[in-house]
């Protein structure tokens, strides 16, 4: 099964990331790698770059960023393949204790044909 | 945390560190099948302690110390117990009669404790059900009941196939290595062969009532994936993970509602995961790369290629693929890639030259019983406007089948023809 992991770390993301944060993102993704469950990662840029696109009542709207409420900002996104939620769950951890901060969404995905 | 919640995250820990944990155990006792006690003793301490006390900060660390006290332990006390603590004596005794270094335990060579692992799982001494078997689960972390269920065979067959590996491999005390030059070549065609075997289970079922069971292409996916990590410079493994990444991208356009296959031409290449096929095609350059000639898998991967390349199913470049199966059948000659280059044929150059590429085969005693003979021949057949022929061998390949859904398909088809 395969989980999407989308990082809100809670606030606007502050410049590029110091050669530690690298280093120790880059060994968790070559643990993740050897274990067979690492599928794609992408990391985004400040909101300012970005945009909310609404529709309501079959009216657009589009709000540019930078947006205000930190808390519902993503930071980056991953895809893996593991065994069961609880995998997921556990590899979620190990990548939070890295980032140390902030809170991830994992959502299964929806895999044809339906798993037995 | 709730009990099952507990356990459940245990589990999850468990599997993720499992490998690496029997792999570092193997190296230091120098056997498996005392590795992986030992390692089952460091799971039954987690379960008791780790439901009070919480999940450690580095679980992995914290399992080799227990496997680390237990092995001690054990060897201190060897002579006064009971068997199986006498036999992962007699391993840990066997390095030199001392208590081996366990505090080289997970360190940088963990890679290569994972590749000896692979390794001596699909070693040439089993057979190639053992090496199955073992390989999912010891790298897979799958249980045997999780097998047994995968391959459609009760539980104790499994977990007697795993006990009779383990011991297959200590009697011929087959050397926990990494093979070397020559010998590399043979050893890694049999891993690579035992991942692929897995694959095409979950791929087309042999037997059953599901044409597909998607868990067992992940699994095989995912053993790919480690095994690319672990040997980044074969290039036939790359082929391989390609290969799977590829098929399994279109797993989801494979059968309708209720469970019928559906074949290649008449897919909804909407629905095929490009994700999947971006990673694969990426794997075959990775392969190309490495500069060498290309092996099976990676010739596979590239006809699979050039079917995820083709929008529609009458874009497909079929004198590419035909060109590759020549070079396959050159490399890697085998009746059923034979078979597989007569379908070529029949696309490149029309239906008769496929029927003459085909008919070469007709006595061919390893295909006389496989379905997809007389079900080719049968397209071929409706193709020149043949129908009673090839209501014939529909009906022939739908007897040889073993899988429920797949005979459904082949009489389905035949009844078609009049």
């Amino acid at each position: 099964m395969r989980f999407l992991c989308l990082y809100k770390p809670g606030q606007e993301s502050t410049g590029a990331p110091t050669q530690q944060e690298m280093d120790a993102m880059g060994a968790l993704i070559g643990e993740m790698s050897q274990a067979g469950v690492f599928i794609q990662t992408e990391g985004c840029q400040p909101s300012a770059k970005g945009a909310r696109v609404r529709i309501n009542g079959g009216q657009f709207t589009v709000v540019d960023g930078p947006f205000a409420e930190a808390k519902e900002l993503v930071g980056g996104m991953a895809v893996i393949q593991v065994q069961s939620k609880a995998e997921a769950i556990e590899w979620t951890k190990r990548f939070l204790a890295v980032v140390g901060r902030g809170e991830s969404e994992i959502r299964q995905l929806h895999e044809m044909p339906a798993p037995e | 945390m709730a009990p099952t919640d507990a356990h459940r995250a245990i589990d999850a820990v468990w599997r993720i560190e499992a490998p690496r944990l029997i792999g570092a155990l193997a190296r230091i006792v120098r056997d498996v099948g005392v590795a992986e006690d030992l390692a089952q003793d460091a799971l039954v301490a987690a379960l008791q302690q780790w439901p009070h006390e919480g999940i450690p900060r580095n679980p992995g660390a914290w399992l080799m110390a227990a496997a680390k006290h237990r092995a001690i332990d054990v060897f201190r006390r060897s002579k006064r117990l009971d068997e199986k603590h006498a036999e992962i004596g007699r391993g840990l005794a066997a390095e030199q009669n001392r208590i081996p270094d366990f505090d080289s335990g997970l360190d940088d060579d963990m890679g290569d404790d994972l590749l000896r692992l692979v390794f001596i799982s699909c070693h040439p001494v089993l057979s190639t059900e053992a090496r199955v078997a073992l390989t999912l689960r010891l790298l897979g972390g799958l249980t045997t009941d999780e097998i047994a269920r995968a391959f459609l065979v009760p539980e104790p067959t499994i977990a007697q196939r795993i006990v009779r590996a383990k011991r297959t491999l200590t009697k011929e005390r087959v050397a926990f290595d990494v093979p070397r030059g020559a010998d590399l070549e043979a050893r890694l065609s049999s891993v690579l062969g035992v991942i692929y075997l897995v694959f095409n289970e979950g791929y087309t079922a042999t037997a059953g009532d599901d044409w597909m069971r998607p868990s067992l292409c992940e699994d095989a996916s995912r053993l790919g994936r480690i095994l690319a990590e672990l040997t980044p410079n074969e290039a036939d493994v790359h082929g391989l993970v390609a290969l799977m990444e590829i098929q399994a991208s279109r797993l989801r356009a494979r059968v309708d509602e209720s469970g019928r296959p559906i074949l290649l031409p008449d897919q909804n290449r909407a629905l095929w995961d490009r994700l999947l096929i971006r990673r694969g095609l990426e794997g075959i350059e990775r392969a190309e790369r490495l500069g060498v000639a290309r092996g099976p898998y990676l010739l596979q991967a590239s006809i699979a290629a050039c079917h995820a390349r083709a929008l529609e199913a009458g874009q497909t470049d079929w004198t590419r693929i035909l060109s590759l199966y020549d070079e396959l059948a050159r490399v890697s000659p085998s009746p059923v890639i034979a078979l597989n280059r007569a379908v070529a044929v029949g696309m490149a150059s029309g239906p008769q030259a496929g029927l003459g590429a085909l008919d070469v085969l007709r006595d061919n005693q390893a295909l006389r019983t496989y379905h997809l003979l007389p079900s080719v021949r049968g397209d071929l057949l409706v193709k020149l406007g043949r129908l009673d022929e090839a209501r014939g061998e529909f009906e022939r390949a739908a007897s040889l089948t073993r899988n429920a859904r797949e005979r459904e398909l082949l009489l389905e088809r035949g009844r078609r023809q009049s």
